[in-house]
């Protein structure tokens, strides 16, 4: 088996009595989308802060390409090649679609303290900006002001930023959140093909999207994983249809 | 393109050259001289906007920098003109009534102050940034009023004005042109500060701090740079407007300089690049017009900056020349 490229180490996280993260342990592979999904307060935002480097966890370790990286912070982490889309959009709403996207591709050259040159005339920046819109289908909307795009876009354009820091692993917050059947589908299928590029940890709250990508499904119930597997060992699974799934059906 | 925007931005830059100059025909050298004031105060807000405008940062201790500028003037121009040494090590040093030397001094004293002040102070955000910056202001405020070396509370007066190669500073119009060349080389420096790489993330920074530290980007290292830019040219501002007045007191450093820095500002248009400029300009029209009328001028400024806040967000550029369009 190939190392993994992000692994959790029993990471334990707790706010006064209530414990966010309960020995949390997990690990992202090469090639694979690895789905997070659990009911709402199970503590998913809480993981994703402790991978993203937002909070420290109690105890435990987070590992990236198999260094341990507890000790350093979101700017760092995104350095060594996370690339994190956030459950609501994160993006300077001033700036154009395309500015949003240079600022994606400044991050990922790591030089921005250059005070004179034309930052939207430098083809080092602008040509990933625009081949990531390309690839999300926003090129048509390069010169529109982020803040007049529709919510759907937004979230395109947040895969966007992530593309042009070309990161070693993604890590998605609720990528298809409002998005729509058709959005939902369209992004289903890019993200298909994306995991060659970089491994996906997915946390989602569209079934139809987690079965039909995940290559794992690991089930985070009150801060705690309660099955990881492939879609049919989760569907198959008592102990998660009863915890989450419900009576129904959700496949 | 020319917009809007841009062709208002020349027509000032221009009618601040062009008054100064038919005044000069006409010979009336108190219109020089309020056209030099308004030109260094307009540096002054050109500071204080890379901070505020770019960075969002609400600093209300830029007089801070303002009077150490003023300070780095009249301390090296005393010592010059009483044939006092500053210091006798490790060089003999008597101090400078050189122009080019002191805005060098004025700039790296100004700069080195924001530093260590935007390190402390960037850590904090929102009303605490406010509050720190306008702390340490008035720290300093009262540190020259105890610095009886210098004048304390009284301040410092210079003989003559300090000196530039090949031109004679005592004659208004040559002085105006210095400033008016510096406050023009400012405007340039910003405009492609904005653009720059540097600017783009700075900027970031302020709309989403989240998105610039996804993307790898350090917040505080570029508000802290930000900061340190913006303290060196209002830095410089203040090294000429102690020339100016000849004479440096702590009034520079009170926070009603800060103040009055800010009121530049937001008078004409926060983050417009030539916001300061109408800004300033328009400061010293008042105070000029409105002055003669009242002393308590400053009830009309007032209320033209309740108008202009409440009615006008984009200040005195953006009711004239429209909302700013995200910059392709």
């Amino acid at each position: 088996m190939a190392d993994a490229v992000l692994r959790t180490k029993k990471l334990n996280k707790s706010f006064g009595a209530l414990q966010a993260s309960r020995d949390v342990s997990l690990d992202l592979r090469p090639g694979e989308i690895h789905a997070l999904i659990g009911p709402n307060g199970a503590g998913k935002s809480t993981l994703i802060k402790q991978i993203a480097g937002n909070i420290a966890p109690d105890s435990g370790k987070v590992e990236l390409l198999g260094r341990d990286v507890t000790a350093l912070d979101t700017v760092a982490r995104a350095r060594m090649g996370l690339g994190r889309t956030f459950q609501i959009s994160a993006l300077a709403m001033e700036y154009t679609v395309l500015q949003n996207a240079v600022l994606g591709a400044l991050g990922g050259q790591g030089r921005p303290y250059r005070l004179f040159r034309n930052v939207m005339k430098d083809p080092a920046l602008l040509e990933p900006a625009r081949d990531a819109l390309e690839r999300v289908g926003l090129s048509d909307d390069a010169g529109r002001r982020t803040a007049d795009l529709s919510h759907g876009q937004r979230r395109q354009l947040e895969v966007a930023v992530a593309l042009t820091l070309q990161p070693k692993l993604f890590l998605m917050d609720e990528p298809m959140a409002g998005l729509g059947s058709a959005g939902s589908k369209a992004l289903t299928g890019f993200l298909d093909d994306l995991r060659q590029e970089a491994p996906i940890l997915l946390v989602e709250h569209d079934m139809d999207a987690v079965f039909a990508l995940a290559d794992r499904i690991s089930v985070l119930v009150y801060g705690q994983i309660i099955a990881t597997g492939t879609a049919a060992d989760i569907r198959a699974n008592a102990e998660v249809r009863r915890a989450y799934l419900g009576e129904e059906d959700a496949a | 393109m020319l917009t809007r925007e841009y062709m208002l931005n020349w027509a000032m830059i221009a009618a601040l050259l062009f008054v100064p100059l038919a005044a000069w025909t006409l010979d009336e050298p108190f219109i020089i001289t309020l056209a030099t004031k308004a030109a260094i105060l307009a540096l002054a807000g050109v500071g204080l906007n890379i901070a505020l405008g770019q960075g969002g940062l609400i600093s209300l201790g830029h007089a801070a920098f303002f009077g150490i500028g003023g300070y780095a003037m009249g301390i090296l121009a005393a010592h010059a003109q009483n044939y006092e040494p500053l210091f006798g090590w490790p060089f003999l040093f008597e101090g400078s009534n050189q122009m080019p030397l002191i805005w060098l001094v004025a700039v790296a004293a100004s700069a080195s102050a924001a530093l260590v002040i935007g390190a402390l102070s960037l850590r904090t955000s929102g009303v605490y940034f406010i509050m720190i910056t306008l702390a340490f202001g008035q720290m300093l405020y009262y540190f020259a009023i105890s610095w009886s070396a210098y004048g304390g509370e009284d301040g410092l007066s210079i003989w003559v004005r300090n000196e530039f190669p090949g031109l004679n500073t005592l004659d208004p119009i040559q002085f105006f042109a210095i400033a008016y060349v510096i406050l023009c080389l400012a405007l340039f420096f910003a405009a492609r500060l904005a653009r720059s790489p540097f600017g783009l993330a700075l900027a970031a920074a302020r709309q989403n701090e989240d998105r610039v530290e996804a993307v790898g980007l350090t917040p505080f290292t570029l508000r802290l740079t930000a900061f340190v830019i913006s303290g060196a040219i209002t830095g410089l501002a203040g090294a000429l407007f102690a020339d100016l007045n000849r004479f440096v007191s702590p009034t520079m450093l009170s926070w009603h300089t800060s103040g009055e820095i800010m009121i530049f500002v937001i008078l004409g248009g926060v983050g417009r690049l030539y916001g300061p400029v109408a800004g300033a300009a328009l400061y010293i029209l008042l105070e000029h017009l409105l002055g003669g009328i009242s002393d308590y001028w400053q009830i009309f400024l007032g209320l033209l900056l309740l108008l202009i806040v409440l009615f006008a967000r984009g200040g005195l550029i953006g009711a004239l020349a429209g909302r700013e369009k995200a910059h392709g």
